[in-house]
């Protein structure tokens, strides 16, 4: 009988037993952004079994030039959410997860702990490391892909005799704002596209055995001059200590503030710091939906934060939000290098995550 | 041309470099060709970036002889 696998399942070296190993795998996608959707329409047309999906994001139009699952119909929905329900109405023969959050060091190990496979879509350095470490913690097997402007990078991780991981090739992060992400350097769709496509097929081959994955192995890809380069990993003493040894040590790590050099904080975490000697300052522009209005509100652009920084002087701690938690990173950052001993957060995904 | 190196330069730091691939002569090590490389390039100082020498990413100084190819590499997070 014809069935929706059968051009792979005649493959040789694929056949039977390769699609038989897919639908017994599962996956779990960290990120269903401009890496997260091709990743998903591949694995989902392939037949992996069981894909869950975690993103704590919501669609903004933005996001459209890349992000090739979502519509205008669906702008300030969650990513998870929207990208499961797409998939469940396309195909019958699957189980879907939706997790309508960020990945963090209390959830990591719960979610991760019931998948075969990991798959890191995610755009910025706290998670990617956070990924690393509580993947090298269960020993699973980490797709990896980023981009940058017009290049990207592609590996696998955690599998083979000598599995290497991420911080073989970056040990620490960067310092922060070294490396601007998307939001700041623009990226042409297309280019998450193919690193998307390479990081779903490196994870059917980890899957069903097919072939020879990425392991030890970093990828190259430059989109201008459209060259491919490999360059070999091989294990850095210099893991064993920057990497957590245990989940004890995993849970104590601040991945943000180590990546960015920023205390950030959920709304619910920042609510019960508001009444107390905090100053609670909104950096969006005036005009940006939706107003907030609170006793106690310090409304200052970022466009003229740094003409103001003396209005901060006689608060102890300062609370800083925005629309998505960009500019109010880099706001609590410039008050920081002002005021080296005030207490100074910045709300993690801003009015967005409020929203959601 | 008797003892030059090729460095190819990914990501942020061809943007610094102006360039993603430079022929320059052989420094003798991956040490002595960061420290050149940051006084020729002052904006490389404040960047994270490792070598790989001949394809190999390397994490200890490492001799470079005649003809190999030096990758610069800056980690990326775009997603």
């Amino acid at each position: 009988m014809m069935n929706r696998f059968e051009r792979q399942v005649i493959l040789p070296g694929f056949g039977p037993e390769g699609q038989a190993k897919l639908k017994q795998a599962s996956v779990l996608l960290i990120g269903a952004g401009g890496l997260g959707c091709p990743v998903l329409l591949y694995l989902a047309a392939a037949g992996v079994g069981r894909i869950a999906v975690v993103d704590g994001d919501v669609i903004s139009p933005s996001n459209l030039n890349r992000q090739v699952l979502y519509g205008e119909k669906d702008l300030g929905k969650n990513k998870a959410d929207t990208a499961v329900r797409y998939f469940q109405e396309k195909y019958s023969d699957m189980q879907w997860t939706a997790v309508p959050e960020f990945i963090t060091v209390d959830n990591a190990q719960a979610h991760i702990f019931h998948y075969d496979l990991v798959i890191d879509g995610s755009d910025n350095f706290p998670t990617r490391y956070l990924v690393n470490d509580a993947c090298v913690l269960l020993k699973k097997p980490l797709v990896y892909g980023s981009i940058y402007q017009y290049e990207g990078q592609v590996s696998v991780f955690n599998v083979g005799s000598h599995p290497c991981n991420y911080r073989d090739v970056f040990p620490n992060p960067p310092a922060p704002q070294e490396i601007p992400n998307c939001a700041e350097t623009g990226v042409l769709g297309v280019l998450p596209g193919i690193i998307g496509n390479l990081m779903a097929l490196e994870a059917i081959k980890v899957l069903s055995g097919l072939g020879k994955p990425l392991s030890n192995k970093l990828l190259l890809f430059n989109s201008l001059n459209t060259q491919f380069q490999e360059l070999e990993i091989h294990p850095n003493p210099a893991t064993q200590t920057a990497i957590p040894t245990s989940w004890n040590e995993f849970h104590q790590r601040d991945y943000a503030l180590a990546c960015e050099g920023v205390q950030q904080l959920t709304w619910n975490e920042a609510m019960k710091l508001m009444g107390q000697e905090v100053a609670f300052v909104d950096v969006r522009e005036p005009g940006e939906e939706p107003p907030l209005e609170c006793t106690g509100l310090v409304k200052v652009p970022f466009s003229t934060l740094s003409k103001e920084l003396d209005r901060f002087e006689e608060a102890e701690e300062i609370l800083f939000f925005c629309q998505s938690g960009a500019r109010s990173q880099k706001a609590a950052q410039l008050l920081q290098q002002t005021y080296p001993d005030k207490k100074i957060f910045s709300i993690r995904g801003g009015i967005n995550a409020l929203k959601s | 041309m008797p003892d030059q190196i090729r460095l190819k330069a990914f990501g942020m730091l061809a943007e610094k470099l102006g360039t993603d691939s430079l022929e320059i002569e052989n420094p003798g090590s991956s040490e002595a060709l960061r420290r050149q490389m940051l006084q020729q390039f002052p904006a490389l100082q404040s960047l994270t970036f490792r070598m790989a020498v001949d394809r190999k990413i390397i994490h200890v100084e490492t001799d470079i002889s005649a003809g190999q190819e030096i990758a610069l590499l800056p980690p990326f997070s775009g997603g």
